[in-house]
This record gives C-alpha cells, sequence and structure tokens, in this order.
C-alpha cells in the first residue's frame, strides 16, 4: 500500500503557521501542508467523527491561512464592481455576499466573500490565491481604492446547529445576526468582525479577530460543550456535501460562473438588460453564455453502488463516450453514499441522467442530482 | 503469529502456507476512515508487487500490493459491509485476503516486526 498521506512536506519553502498551530499539535492534529501553511486535516476523533459532529452540534475550524483583504475609499464599491460580475453598489451594510473574480475570458481568478462595513469591505479570499488576488485587485483598481491585506489577522469559523447557542455565551449579541451578515462585537475588549457564514452548509460563523487574540478566542470557543476542533478533512466533505465549489478543484480560470452553475450569483442588474450590466472581465463571454448557454455545466452525481469516485474519473453515457469529468468525490458521511460534482456536456447534465463513472476501468453507475446533497439549514431570520 | 511486513505497509501472517494479508495498523492509521475496500477476485493469481485492489478512506485512496505471488484462496467478505473493520482490528477482523503462495521463499525477504518498526518510527 501507498500513498498514504505522511504529513510531510516535500518542498523547500519553509511552510507557514497560524496563530493556532500550537493548539492543533496540543489537540493531536495530523498537520499537512495546505496553500502554504501547516494546517490541521484531521484531530484524533478523525474525518468522519468531525463532520458529523459539524452536522449535529458545532465544530471550530482554523481558517487563518484564508486571505482578508479591507478595501476602502468613497469609490470601493464601483471599483470592486469593477472585477466581478456581480452587484457590490447595491449590497447593503452589514451584508454580505459571494462573488468571483474574472479574468479577461470569464474564467474564474478565485472565489470569495465580501462584507460591506462602515467603511471599507471585508474580502476573504482563498488562501492558495491571496498574493495573486492582491496583486489583480491592486492592478486593476489599486489607485481608485485603498487595498489594504490584513495579515495581523485570524480567521475562524464556527459551524453547526449549536454554534449559535455556544458563541453567544461568549459573544452576547452574537446570535442576532442573520445568515449572509456581519458586524462588529467585542470579546475581552477585542475586537471581532463577525460573519454569519461558513463554507459547511449550516448555520454558523465566520470570525475575523486580531492574531495575538485568536488563541485566547480558540480555547475559550473549545470549552463550549457544543465544540469540537474540525480539520480540512472534514471541511472538505462537509462543503462537498453542501454542493459548494473547491477552488482548484471545481472552479478554475478555466471555467466561468455560467459553467460552474454559479449563475445564482450573478445578479440581474449585471445581466443584459439590467441597469449596471457587463462593465466586468470577460463580460462579452459571460453574459453570452448566459443569454446562449454554454457546451458544458458543473453538476452534483450520486453513485448508485457504494464505490467512491473521486476528481478526474471519466464520465461514459453508459458503454460509450466520455461527456465529462469528475472534478470532487469522496463518500460522504451524512449523504452516506459516494457523491461527486463534475463537469458534462450540457446535453447529459438534466437530473437523472444515468453516467459511468471508469473507476479503475470499471464502470460505476452514477446519476445526476440536484445539489446540495444534504439540505442547507442557514439562519436566515 | 509471526507477522512479515512490506513498504508498502502490508502484513502477511506467514505460519502457513496460505498466508492472510492485511495492512497495518500504522497504514490504517494514516489514511483515517477506512470507507471502502477493492478486494480481488477469488482464483486469480498474482505476482509479488501487483495491485491487488484498493482501499479509501473520505480524504484518500490507496492501492494494495500483493506482497507474495501466489493464488487468491479467500477474501474477507466482511470488509464490502463493515469496511471501517479495517481501522478498529486491522491486524484481525480487517484481515484482506488469503493467498496460496507459490514462492514461500519470497517471505524471507520481507521485513520483521522489528525492522517494520524502525521503517514507521
Amino acid at each position: 500500500m501507498t500513498d498514504i498521506a505522511t504529513g510531510t512536506a516535500n518542498s523547500d519553502t519553509p511552510l507557514l503557521r497560524t496563530p493556532l498551530y500550537d493548539l492543533h499539535l496540543e489537540l493531536g492534529a495530523r498537520m499537512v501542508p495546505f496553500a502554504g501553511y501547516s494546517m490541521p486535516v484531521q484531530y484524533p476523533a478523525g474525518l468522519i467523527a468531525e463532520h458529523l459532529h459539524t452536522r449535529t452540534a458545532a465544530g471550530l475550524f482554523d481558517v487563518s491561512h484564508m486571505g482578508q483583504l479591507s478595501i476602502g475609499g468613497a469609490d470601493a464599491a464601483p471599483a470592486l464592481e469593477s472585477l466581478m460580475p456581480v452587484d457590490v453598489i447595491g449590497l447593503a451594510p452589514g451584508r454580505q455576499r459571494y462573488g468571483t473574480l474574472l479574468n479577461d475570458n470569464a474564467g474564474i481568478l478565485d472565489d470569495l466573500m465580501f462584507t460591506r462595513r462602515a467603511s471599507d469591505f471585508l474580502v476573504i479570499v482563498n488562501g492558495a490565491c491571496k498574493v495573486a488576488d492582491t496583486a489583480h485587485i491592486q492592478q486593476h483598481i489599486g489607485a481608485r481604492c485603498q487595498v489594504t491585506p490584513l495579515p495581523g489577522a485570524a480567521l475562524l469559523a464556527l459551524q453547526g446547529p449549536l454554534a449559535a447557542t455556544a458563541l453567544e455565551r461568549l459573544v452576547p449579541g452574537v446570535s442576532g445576526l442573520i445568515f449572509m451578515s456581519g458586524n462588529s462585537l467585542v470579546w475581552q475588549g477585542q475586537e471581532l468582525f463577525i460573519t454569519r457564514s461558513g463554507y459547511t452548509g449550516e448555520d454558523g460563523f465566520e470570525i475575523s479577530i486580531p492574531s495575538e487574540a485568536a488563541l485566547a478566542f480558540a480555547r475559550a470557543v473549545l470549552q463550549q460543550p457544543e465544540v469540537k476542533p474540525i480539520g480540512l478533512g472534514a471541511r472538505n466533505s462537509l462543503r462537498l456535501e453542501a454542493g459548494l465549489c473547491l477552488y482548484g478543484n471545481d472552479i478554475d480560470s478555466n471555467t466561468t460562473p455560467a459553467e460552474a452553475n454559479l449563475l445564482w450569483a450573478v445578479q440581474k442588474v449585471r445581466r443584459n438588460g439590467g441597469a449596471r450590466a457587463g462593465g466586468f472581465p470577460g463580460a462579452q463571454r459571460l453574459l453570452a453564455q448566459i443569454d446562449a448557454g454554454c457546451a458544458r455545466v458543473r453538476v452534483g452525481l450520486r453513485a448508485l453502488e457504494r464505490v467512491p469516485v473521486r476528481e478526474h474519473t471519466a464520465l461514459h453515457v453508459p458503454g460509450r463516450a466520455a461527456v465529462g469529468e469528475v472534478t470532487s468525490g469522496l463518500l460522504g458521511p451524512t449523504a452516506d453514499a459516494p457523491i461527486a460534482m463534475a463537469y458534462v456536456a450540457v446535453a447529459h447534465s438534466v437530473p437523472g441522467t444515468r453516467l459511468d463513472a471508469m473507476v479503475r476501468g470499471k464502470p460505476v453507475p452514477m446519476q445526476i442530482c440536484p445539489m446540495p446533497f444534504v439540505p442547507h439549514r442557514y439562519h436566515r431570520g | 503469529m509471526s507477522l512479515k511486513y512490506t513498504v508498502e505497509h502490508e502484513w502477511v501472517d506467514a505460519d502457513h502456507a496460505v498466508a492472510t494479508v492485511g495492512i497495518t495498523h500504522h497504514a490504517q492509521d494514516a489514511l483515517g476512515d477506512v470507507v471502502f475496500v477493492e478486494l480481488p477476485e477469488v482464483g486469480k493469481t498474482f505476482a509479488q508487487g501487483e495491485v491487488t485492489g484498493v482501499v479509501e478512506s473520505v480524504k484518500a485512496a490507496a492501492d494494495v500490493y500483493m506482497p507474495v505471488s501466489g493464488e487468491i484462496v479467500e477474501v474477507n467478505e466482511a470488509l464490502r459491509d463493515e469496511p471501517a473493520l479495517a481501522n478498529t482490528d486491522p491486524l484481525g477482523a480487517g484481515w484482506f485476503f488469503k493467498v496460496r503462495l507459490s514462492n514461500s521463499a519470497e517471505l524471507d525477504a520481507l521485513m520483521d516486526e522489528a525492522a517494520y518498526k524502525a521503517l514507521t518510527h
């Protein structure tokens, strides 16, 4: 047996550490290289137990490898809007939205979350993309607004149906937030910026906190009886069950928001016929795809046998040609079945369509199904 | 039991002409929660080092190699319904398959427990 993940880095570049690195070791985490950081992939409880705990109680994730940016100034909203096919100008103060940075071909450079605060936007980007994103944003809108990376802030996520109960004890008032909104709140004299959001499909929060306070805060959260630490392994299985894309797998610079089935994140005001249609990189191609359709599209699939189907697996019309490829796949612990995301030719993308995944030369029957695989349970107020 | 070990983290119970094969405690620990085991077909013959199947956790998949040449005479059907046996009892109820040895001299080149421990620590 080979290819066991050992957690050892074979790169010459030393791995970065988040402010919670020592805590992860103390908790017995298995650390792996991820986005240039040494990150916990799982704790002794194991991936499945951590996944199920998050779905039934509350899980604490260290996501401090992710990039945090402040984009401020009088022109910040139209400037940010010029980079994404998203309604930024119309976002109310205190509200949060999902967006995609596009290249000139409408390919996705990164996906991100942004919140309109009193005097700036707080933008959260993927760890592996943060250096390139910052350069891209600076280059295109740096002259119109203040783009400030926030390397002095850690980011924690508390996710699960009991997350609000647990966090309310430490940060009174936090349970007043609704899904996709955020506010500044204080814990022991430290200012936290908390949004009610996350990437698991569950209710929960993401907490931006000064690095020097992160360790004490994480310990306080972990002392709550509902909360256990959760690694990146379960974060991946939770997000896949929730139908959420992993940048680098399910979306990248060669996929557009239309192909990625992310048009819910392209508001009508930016589409043809909208008051501020176009005006973002790749607009011509994306708007044409929205109106005329595209050749391939991201779909969800469920295997009809209990065989995991992983990324890069080819999907065939049974007995015939390949019509797509899996981009993420695993046995979903809550779905209790092998699930996957894939890009398939539009003609074969209708829910209910049977396709064969070719796993080690043998067909595994799969069926296209709607996402999410596990219902979202956001707190919409 | 006098177990022998491979660098691919399989164990071989080599006391008999028919040897039992499984994955080591170290292997199951590194993989994490096992959710799927693809077992070889009974009656099929493999040369030493050939891939017989796969063991998968939620996050990873790993090939299982034939530690000693021979014919598969039995597979652990219990793993199909309860792959987690590979985690909970890797040296016992979580065994993978039994093989009729075609060249018992191959056993001599495998590691003993002390050598395997040195490899994995």
